[in-house]
């Protein structure tokens, strides 16, 4: 079949557009200052800066969907040894900037090579899953797998960038989708379960749980005479992971991450010190109340009551101007994008597409849980910024490559290479 | 299956985030208040209180600056407590308690630490503030009194307090709001409406410029003057007159229901209260349950009226059409009803007609004409009812819906009371019964200002109109029907007359021929009224009250005054001179009498009033 230059799927270009632009204007709105200078593209604030790099991920968009799908397929492992590279060159090369080694600075523009390592990292694994030997049930490609994406990962964690390492738990849903097994998932559950439950209820309390729970499990299973070695063999391993997540956390952890975890599980009101910036953001989105206080009206936004706000903590300008329906909108056209994008995933013919697909919509949904998540104060503080929204040109620019090239691979999805 | 995850999860994480947007910004308001009270920061400016002037235009009450320290808890940064309650002069304890306080009201809204400081000590203050973060010096204006009496028809303005904080927006720890008096009742003109500018901070709590450019920002609107209908000077005199007695007075227009004067006694300097001394003084005031000089006696003492009530029964006969004016009763030194009863009378001629009979005040007439009354009806329930009708229609037993700040309705007895004290249907009461009703003497009870308002409707052969103070606002006359409406009696007003003309006859021929005027006709009733107190739980006569009501001149009246003077014993020795004294400064603006004033100037009647306190026996009427 011949291809359809044609076939970019505009639905997801529109969503795209719209929330580059309502990025923007919140960006301007964040940022803008009483000594702020005329105009909307000067270069001396965050709005111009950011309609320059809108502008130039018009030509980056371009180039992307220039080139022949084949090529990513081809050249993503070298995509991928060239971000660890860049990664790795930050230890020599690369600016440290409030604390983090995570800036190529060249002149005036600044890279930040863990942005685009995403990217690389979803086109590797794509290209690795998709081989045709390989199974996701036997361990020895588990374990590839695993060390592809934790190259990455390790190296932004040494910047350090706990945030951006996160983002890499993403993975799970395409490695899931294409036949991870599900005691992975489940594992993977629990073990946040009760490492949250640790935190919030304390050592005793989880014990008693785990105790109980094992007991009821056990009498309702009686009949089938189970083993009562092998539950006590789980419930002492649930014990141990238990006592062990309190170790690290009280030993491990550095101050700073405890007083994270402990005000978004309540356990600490501190409004003025590490909770200033949850709970600032919360006031300013609460304080839009239904239908918001207008654009470049937000008296929080405007007093610059919470850090960040043109970047990690855009989304606190949009509750407070645009309110609950412009929030509800804003969470809505997220959602759309990302069925969009699984329908189109699903939809693909070759699995390095899919594969592709699916590890974007992780990326993107990690960025857009984490985000969110800890703006409106139900995760903790972890700095990262929200997709397409958040002022910044190595992110705006990764993620705009990142999604275009699934726009392209779907567009020539019937062809064959 | 496995294509499904990736959408739950999805559609949950959306789920979960709306519930919480929805949570934080629509269910949970108390958000949208902390951001209010963070980001920005509301500035008062108050306006100048407007002017009271009295009837003549002569100035009563304008404004003094004053200046309260301030705090905003939220603003403060460490400072030296022991050096700034020095300079505050208060106690470092007083300091701190001040700074708690203010926090538990609210962090972000300023409170008073020291209220109302005199001009030099905030030209001696304002130099140091500026050392002292979170406190700053707010401009008000106090009141500055003009006039040393007027005290109660006045009012004074106090820190409102917390209950009136709640209940109405406008107002903010710290304001100033007329209590009691005028002040209170026309708080709403006087006080304008204060400037308010909202100004946007940053999150270091600097100003960073107006709230939206300032729209909703407005300017201070000074309050409006008003002109009361009191003047001045008679109230001054009248007040002088008081002095060593108890009492109310009240004088009122009758052509327009304005009150010319409304006095207390004892009373207090309005200017007592203001500025820092006002409260020990409003303390000592309010713990004096003896003489009270915080009661207003003139709107809310509720006295037996006695014999100037006669003249409403008088009128109420003539109105049944059960005593014609030429009818004569005897009188053998009172009257005598029952087995036995009798209700005693002074010595004067007998028998007498109407207007001898008001004239010398006789009770033996009035018990005759109280009884046709209520004997033409075949119960005596329907004949005091139709009586209290007539009673009502002159504005007693009910409040008189004047613009005062407080009142009281008095009482007057109706069937119901009577069948509830004789216990009816069990026990059965006749008219007789009620005998006392007669003379003003029994279950009736009037305040001072029904009493003047009575007299009034006399004056006016049969209408009144609602006593009231303000008549100004701005220079303008006020337009208020419930003060223009004429009330008519339900006495036909051909009976008047001849009650006119007793009334006359007090002054030319009967009980207060000693008070006449030189040139004023004069229309009165003196009255002496039986009064009891408890003394360690028994029932002990005091002396009597002295009662006086007059108007004049009586064919054109000016002036309808009503005088209670609380023991002091009949009618025309207290107050009798008293009114007419009242009458002549206020038609001639000259005293003639000065014999009668120097009476009542040199007359004290402490001693009257040490008397029960005194736990010795002692005797009354002397």
């Amino acid at each position: 079949m011949a291809k359809n230059k044609s076939g970019f799927d505009w639905i997801t270009i529109l969503i795209y557009l719209l929330l580059v632009g309502f990025g923007w204007a919140n960006i301007y709105s964040a940022s803008l200052g009483a000594n702020s200078p005329d105009g909307f593209l000067n270069m001396d604030t965050p709005y111009g800066r950011q309609a320059l790099f809108i502008t130039l991920s018009i030509f980056l968009i371009i180039v992307i969907l220039s080139i022949e799908a084949k090529f990513y397929q081809r050249f993503s492992s070298v995509m991928y040894a060239i971000s660890l590279i860049s990664l790795a060159g930050l230890f020599i090369f690369g600016s440290t900037i409030a604390g983090q080694t995570a800036w190529y600075v060249i002149g005036p523009v600044s890279l930040q090579p863990a942005e685009f390592a995403k990217a690389a990292t979803a086109l590797a694994i794509a290209k690795y899953v998709s081989g045709i030997q390989v199974n996701l049930k036997e361990f020895k490609h588990q374990i590839r797998i695993f060390i592809i994406i934790c190259l990455p990962v390790l190296l932004v964690m040494l910047q350090p960038d706990a945030g951006s390492a996160l983002i890499y738990f993403g993975f799970i849903f395409p490695l899931y989708r294409e036949g991870l097994h599900f005691a992975y998932l489940l594992l993977g559950f629990f073990a946040a379960f009760l490492f949250v439950a640790t935190l919030a209820f304390g050592i005793p309390w989880v014990i008693a749980g785990i105790i109980l729970i094992g007991i009821s499990i056990f009498l309702k299973n009686r009949k089938k005479r189970p083993t009562i070695l092998k539950y006590i063999f789980l419930m002492a391993v649930a014990v141990g992971f238990s006592l062990s997540v309190n170790y690290v956390f009280e030993n491990v952890f550095k101050q700073h991450h405890r007083d994270r975890f402990n005000i978004v599980l309540g356990k600490e009101v501190d409004s003025r010190g590490i909770g200033y910036n949850t709970n600032q953001s919360e006031i300013a989105i609460g304080s839009g109340g239904l239908l918001g206080k207008g654009w470049t009206e937000g008296t929080q936004t405007k007093g610059h009551f919470v850090p960040e706000q043109h970047t990690d903590y855009i989304f606190s300008t949009v509750g407070e101007e645009w309110g609950f329906l412009g929030s509800a909108v804003l969470i809505t056209l997220f959602i759309l994008l990302f069925l969009r994008l699984l329908f189109l995933a699903e939809r693909q013919r070759s699995q390095f597409n899919r594969v592709y697909g699916y590890s974007l919509i992780g990326i993107l949904f990690m960025h857009f849980l984490v985000n969110i998540g800890m703006v409106i104060g139900i995760f903790p503080t972890v700095g990262i910024p929200l997709p397409f929204l958040s002022y910044g040109g190595s992110g705006l620019w990764a993620f705009t490559a990142l999604l275009f090239i699934f726009i392209k691979l779907d567009s020539e999805r019937m062809s064959f290479f | 299956m496995r294509r499904l995850l990736l959408y739950i999860v999805i559609l949950s994480t959306g789920i979960i985030f709306l519930a919480r947007l929805f949570y934080l910004q629509v269910i949970n308001t108390s958000m949208f208040l902390r951001s209010q009270d963070n980001a920005i920061e509301i500035e008062y400016n108050y306006p100048q209180r407007g002017y009271i002037y009295d009837r003549n235009n002569d100035l009563m009450v304008s404004n003094q600056p004053s200046y309260d320290v301030m705090v905003i808890p939220r603003n403060l940064k460490a400072f030296d407590t022991l050096e700034f309650s020095k300079i505050l002069d208060i106690t470092p304890d007083e300091l701190v308690n001040k700074i708690d306080k203010a926090k538990i009201y609210s962090p972000l809204l300023p409170s008073v630490v020291v209220p109302q400081l005199t001009k030099t000590e905030y030209a001696y203050l304002q130099e140091k503030m500026r050392k002292y973060e979170g406190f700053y010096i707010q401009k008000r204006s106090l009141r500055d009194y003009q006039v040393d009496h007027s005290a109660n028809i006045l009012g004074f303005i106090a820190q409102v307090n917390q209950k009136t904080i709640n209940e109405n927006q406008y107002y903010i720890s710290g304001d100033l709001i007329g209590r009691r008096g005028v002040e209170a009742v026309y708080e709403e003109q006087l006080r304008g409406k204060k400037g308010v500018n909202y100004i946007q901070k940053d999150r270091f709590n600097r100003e960073i410029g107006p709230y939206k450019d300032g729209i909703y920002d407005t300017l201070p609107e000074k309050g409006k003057d008003i002109t009361i209908s009191i003047d001045s000077k008679l109230q001054g005199y009248g007040e002088k007159l008081m002095q060593n007695k108890r009492g109310g007075i009240i004088a009122l227009e009758p052509s327009s229901g304005e009150i010319l004067s409304m006095i207390t006694a004892p009373s207090y300097d309005p200017s007592d209260l203001v500025g820092r001394k006002r409260s020990p003084n409003f303390s000592k005031m309010w713990r004096d349950t003896i003489a009270r000089p915080l009661y207003d006696r003139s709107i809310l003492a509720e006295y037996p009226p006695g014999s100037p009530f006669k003249t409403l029964n008088a009128l109420i006969g003539l109105q049944e059409n059960v005593v014609d004016i030429d009818d004569t009763f005897s009188c053998n030194n009172g009257f005598h009803y029952g087995r036995g009863r009798r209700m005693g009378c002074h010595p004067h001629r007998s028998p007498l007609a109407m207007v001898s009979g008001i004239a010398k005040s006789c009770n033996a007439y009035f018990a005759n004409v109280y009884l046709r009354i209520l004997d033409k009806y075949s119960t005596p329930q329907e004949g005091i009812d139709t009586w209290k009708n007539h009673v009502q229609s002159f504005g007693i037993g009910d409040y008189l819906g004047s613009d005062l700040s407080t009142g009281r309705p008095g009482k007057v007895p109706d069937s119901e009371y009577y069948n509830s004290i004789y216990e009816y249907p069990k026990y059965r009461w006749g008219s007789a019964a009620t005998i006392s009703n007669a003379i003003g003497q029994g279950e009736v009870l009037m305040t001072p200002i029904q009493l003047a308002n009575m007299t009034a409707t006399i004056a006016n052969r049969g209408h009144y109109y609602t006593p009231h103070l303000l008549t100004h606002v701005d220079g303008k006359p006020i337009t208020n029907e419930k003060f223009t409406e004429k009330k008519n009696t339900t006495i036909d007003p051909k009976h008047f007359e001849p009650v006119v003309e007793g009334m006359h006859q007090v002054y030319t021929d009967g009980t207060a021929r000693t008070l006449q005027i030189p040139g004023i006709e004069i229309a009165g009733k003196t009255g002496t009224a039986e009064n009891f107190t408890r003394i360690d739980g028994e029932r002990v006569q005091l002396t009597d009250h002295s009662i006086f009501v007059a108007f004049a001149p009586v064919d054109d009246p000016k002036i309808a005054i009503a005088v209670f003077v609380e023991n002091g014993y009949w009618g025309s020795r207290y107050a009798g001179k008293i009114a007419s004294l009242m009458i002549e400064k206020y038609l001639k603006d000259e005293i003639t009498r000065t014999d009668l004033e120097d009476w009542i100037l040199s007359h004290s009647l402490e001693e009257e009033y040490a008397k029960p306190l005194s736990e010795e026996p002692f005797r009354i009427n002397q």
